[in-house]
Formats: C-alpha cells, structure tokens, sequence
C-alpha cells in the first residue's frame, strides 16, 4: 500500500530530474567549457571585465532601490488590507492577481505612453500648472517599471503572515501596556519577518534579472545583466559566455535564497 | 482619520496598478496608429481583430498552451502531494527543495536551461518544447497551493472510510480528495494565468514560427504594435473582470480555503 502510494511521485520524480536538474547541469557544463569543449573559467571570470561588471552593478543598484520601494509602498499596504474583515480576504488578492491577466509586456508598455515628454502623466502635470517629470529612458523609468511589476510579490507575502498573527498576542501587548509603537515595533513587525523576506526576494530576484523591463522603458541604452546575457543566447549565439553569466547570476540568487532561509526557518512566509 | 488615511493609500496604490490597464483600454478605441496621439474613438480594431489570423493564431497558441500546461502540471502535482506527504522527511526535503528551484530561480535562468537541454537532444523547437517548459515551471505552484490542504487533513477521516469497507482509492476520491479541491483549483488558476503571462522562458523555448501573444508583442515592440493587440487584451481582461465578479457575487460557500 505504502510503496504503491510512492509511485504517485513517480512521474514528478522523473520531470524534475529531466526538466528542473538535468538543465540546470547543463548551464555549469557549458559555462564550463569554451567553444572547442575544453575546461576554463575564463566564460565565469567574463564578469569582470567593464561591460560586464558595469551591467551587472547597474542590476544590482537598481534592483536593490526597487526591492526597498516595494518594501515602503507594500508593508502599510498589507497592514491596512489585513485589518479588513476576513471575507474581503479573497477580493483583495484578486485585485493584486487580476492585472497579470493583461500582458506583462503590454502593461510596462502602457508605462512608456503615460511617461513619455508628451505623455499622459506629462499633459496632466501641465494642466494642473505643475513641474513635467522626464524620466523615461532613465535609470528611474525602470525602477518604476519594476516596483510596477513585481509590487503583489511583496503584498501578498506580507499580507499572508500578518493575516495569519493572533489578535490575542497583540491584545496582550496592549493589556501589559505597550503602545501602537511598541506593539509594531516588538510584536507585529517580528512575527511579519517571514513574509517580509519572502517578498524581498520574490522581488530582488525577478528585478536583478529582467530584461524585458530594461529593453522597455530603458530605451536600450541601459542594459542590465539580463539584458547581457540574454544578447549572447539569442544574437551573439555564444552560449558557453552566456551560461558562463547566468552561472555568476546564480550564486547571487542562491546567496539570497540562504540569507532568506536563515532568516525564515519555518518556511512560513510562502506567498500562496 | 485613520480609515481616511487607509482609504486614500489604498486608492493610490489602486490607481498605479491599473493606470496602465486603464491606459490600454483607451488606446484600443484609438483611431490613430500611434501610441502618442489621440486620433478619436473608434471600433474599428476590434472588428480588424477578427480578421488578423496571426494574432488568432497567437492566441490559440496561448490558451492552449496555458490549459494543457495548466492540465497536466495539476495532474503530476497532485498526485506528487499524495506521496510526498507520506515520504520520509529526507525525501521531503529534496522533493519541496526541488519544487522551489523553478519559483525561485531567475526565470531567464530556467529559459536558458531549458533551451540547452533541448539543443543538446536535438529536439526541434516549436509548441511541445514551450509546452514542456511551461508544465514545468507550473508544476510548483501546484504543489505549493495543494501541501498546504494536505497538511491539514485529518487522517482519521480516510481510516475512518477504509474501517467502514471502502477501497483506498474509492476512500481518497470520497474523503479526501473533496477536501484537497480547494488547493487544486488554486494551483490550476495560477498556474493557468503563470503561462498566459509568462514572456521570459517561452522566449527562450519557442521555435520560428510559433508564436504565442507574448512572443508576438515582443517582436512588435520595435516595429510598433498592432492596436488589434489592445483590442485584444481589453477584451480578455473584460472577460476575466466579469467572471471574477460573477463568481463573487454568488452565494460564498461556507470554507472557501483560498488562501492564496
């Protein structure tokens, strides 16, 4: 009976290797070797040279600054919607799921008309006699663009581990006499730390990688490191240099992955 | 005060998430080609729509790109959760520390890999090799949105039926199964909507020639995009907006368990 429930696993068993590991091999064998098959580092050490580094350091920065931003907008955000009654609870994150079904590409192009020279954002701006905004093409527009497009990956974490917090911890907060700010500051705010942290790199990890979003409201003249790499797939078609890349971009991720896990130990702050 | 304040945060942050919804649905009623003017309102796009076999086609491609992937990575997840559930913990950890590769790994990473893999065996790239990659990058929300259900049987329940003389399987699909549905119907409405919106690995995974709406954008964004493509999107997005709102407004069971 047991052995035969086992075999359920069987097919997932099987797809993971072939689809999840197996490629995953191949991105360190081929990051590994130049084009003639031979071993070198030189595909991992490309990351040093200016082009490289300097993509690279842009995608950290920007992604850096965008992951806080979500942080500020989403935390207030999850407090107000978590104090909701509870029957709310599934309109609220249909609110958040509902704009993925109009195309991602669709939407961060809908960015560039609101803030172009002329744009509506722009013709507003004018009307109401106040100073225009030119941001689009800059290191800002993406930032937007990314704060835009990953902002429900912080909301929902957070708002998940909050929803789930006893009242009674905190009614015994208050009954012992601490106040609104002690009560965040030793309460809520410790007990949210598992979403907190999920929802950073739900965030960090889909923005350090983009480059959809750069090529968008970044008017190719800023490129980022997925922009790099995704240039030696598909045009420069020098795949060794390419997963060469992808490989120094996965020691970062599995960096922000250990630092998560350390900080939530319980697996609590899932975003479903 | 307070609800004021409350009130008006979350309307701003309502107004920047759908801005661009927003702006997209005026851009479909755009007379003008471009972007940037307004030319005045017409309807014209949405009956051109219907004539423009490639964004059909595109379209096809992504609903049943999303329903197959959808499909299948329930199936293999589900049945996953059953055993995994029961494993040894050692067993656990690899499959749950597995299941998080794809949902936490760069999706241009897991587009890269999986492009290699498929260059390395020669397949040929076109619909079975984006539908292998989407199954695989849904297969976790699935299980992510079932284990959760899973955990919290009671066991009694299921011995309970198998003492009153039903067969395992007949007591899973009476007992238990009724109670994991919750979690199954989430895991397929995500990872449905994960493949409609997915950009990254399909660009990596597609063939020439097939093409599903993202992939179609992406080859338009330099040569401007077509307004049937607006049309298009206000169109599914109405669809989904009002099946949302009918499903809501009817009467609420009693444990919805949608905790997504």
């Amino acid at each position: 009976m047991k052995n035969k429930r086992n075999l359920l696993a069987g097919p997932y068993l099987i797809w993971s290797v072939a689809f999840i590991i197996i490629p995953l091999i191949m991105v360190f064998y081929y990051g590994f070797i130049d084009r003639d098959g031979g071993f070198t580092l030189e595909n991992i050490m490309a990351i040093a040279s200016p082009e490289h580094s300097k993509a690279l350091w842009i995608s950290m920065r920007l992604s850096l600054v965008s992951t806080v931003i979500c942080f500020l907008l989403a935390y207030p955000l999850a407090m107000i919607l978590a104090n909701l009654s509870v029957n709310q609870n599934q309109f609220i994150v249909l609110v958040f799921i509902l704009p993925m079904w109009m195309n991602f590409l669709l939407r961060t192009l809908a960015w560039q008309t609101l803030l172009e020279k002329n744009g509506v954002i722009n013709s507003v701006l004018k009307f109401l006699s106040l100073p225009t905004v030119n941001i689009i093409n800059t290191e800002a527009a993406i930032i937007l663009g990314m704060v835009y497009n990953f902002l429900p990956f912080m909301v929902l974490p957070i708002y998940n581990s909050l929803a789930r917090l006893d009242r009674d911890v905190i009614n015994a907060a208050r009954d012992l006499g601490a106040n609104n700010v002690q009560t965040f500051l030793r309460i809520i705010f410790p007990l949210s730390i598992p979403g907190v942290v999920s929802g950073v790199t739900m965030v960090f990890v889909p923005a350090l990688t983009t480059f959809v979003i750069s090529a968008i409201l970044g008017g190719s003249k800023i490129l980022l490191i997925g922009n790099v790499i995704e240039q030696e797939f598909t045009q420069a078609s020098n795949w060794n240099l390419g997963s060469g890349l992808s490989i120094v971009l996965m020691i970062f991720i599995i960096l922000s992955m250990i630092i998560s896990s350390i900080l939530d130990k319980d697996g609590e702050g899932n975003m479903l | 005060m307070k609800k004021f304040i409350s009130r008006f945060y979350i309307t701003i942050i309502f107004i920047f998430l759908y801005a661009p919804i927003a702006t997209l649905i005026v851009l479909s009623f755009n007379k003008s080609k471009t972007r940037a003017k307004w030319g005045g309102f017409t309807t014209k796009w949405y009956v051109e729509l219907f004539e423009n076999e490639v964004i059909l086609e595109a379209l096809q491609n992504t609903l049943l790109l999303a329903l197959l992937s959808a499909l299948i990575a329930t199936v293999i997840g589900t049945a996953a959760c059953i055993a995994i559930n029961h494993m040894h913990r050692a067993w656990r950890t690899f499959f749950m520390g597995v299941t998080n590769i794809p949902m936490l790994n760069a999706d241009i990473v897991t587009g890269i890999s999986l492009m290699l893999l498929y260059l390395s065996f020669g397949m040929t790239f076109g619909f079975t090799t984006i539908l292998l990659a989407h199954i695989t990058f849904n297969i976790p929300y699935v299980i992510l949105s079932v284990m959760p259900k899973m955990k919290q049987l009671n066991r009694h329940t299921y011995e309970a039926a198998m003492d009153l003389g039903a067969g395992p399987v007949y007591a899973f699909f009476k007992v238990v199964f009724p109670e994991l549905l919750p979690g199954i119907f989430t895991g397929f409405l995500m990872a449905f909507t994960m493949s409609l919106d997915d950009f990254i690995i399909t660009h990596f995974t597609k063939g020439p020639g097939v093409d599903t709406l993202s992939t179609k954008i992406y080859t338009e964004l330099k040569k401007g995009i077509k307004p049937e493509m607006y049309a298009l999107s206000t169109i599914i997005f109405i669809t989904v907006l009002v099946l949302l709102i009918i499903i809501n407004k009817a009467p609420a069971k009693k444990e919805t368990g949608r905790e997504l």
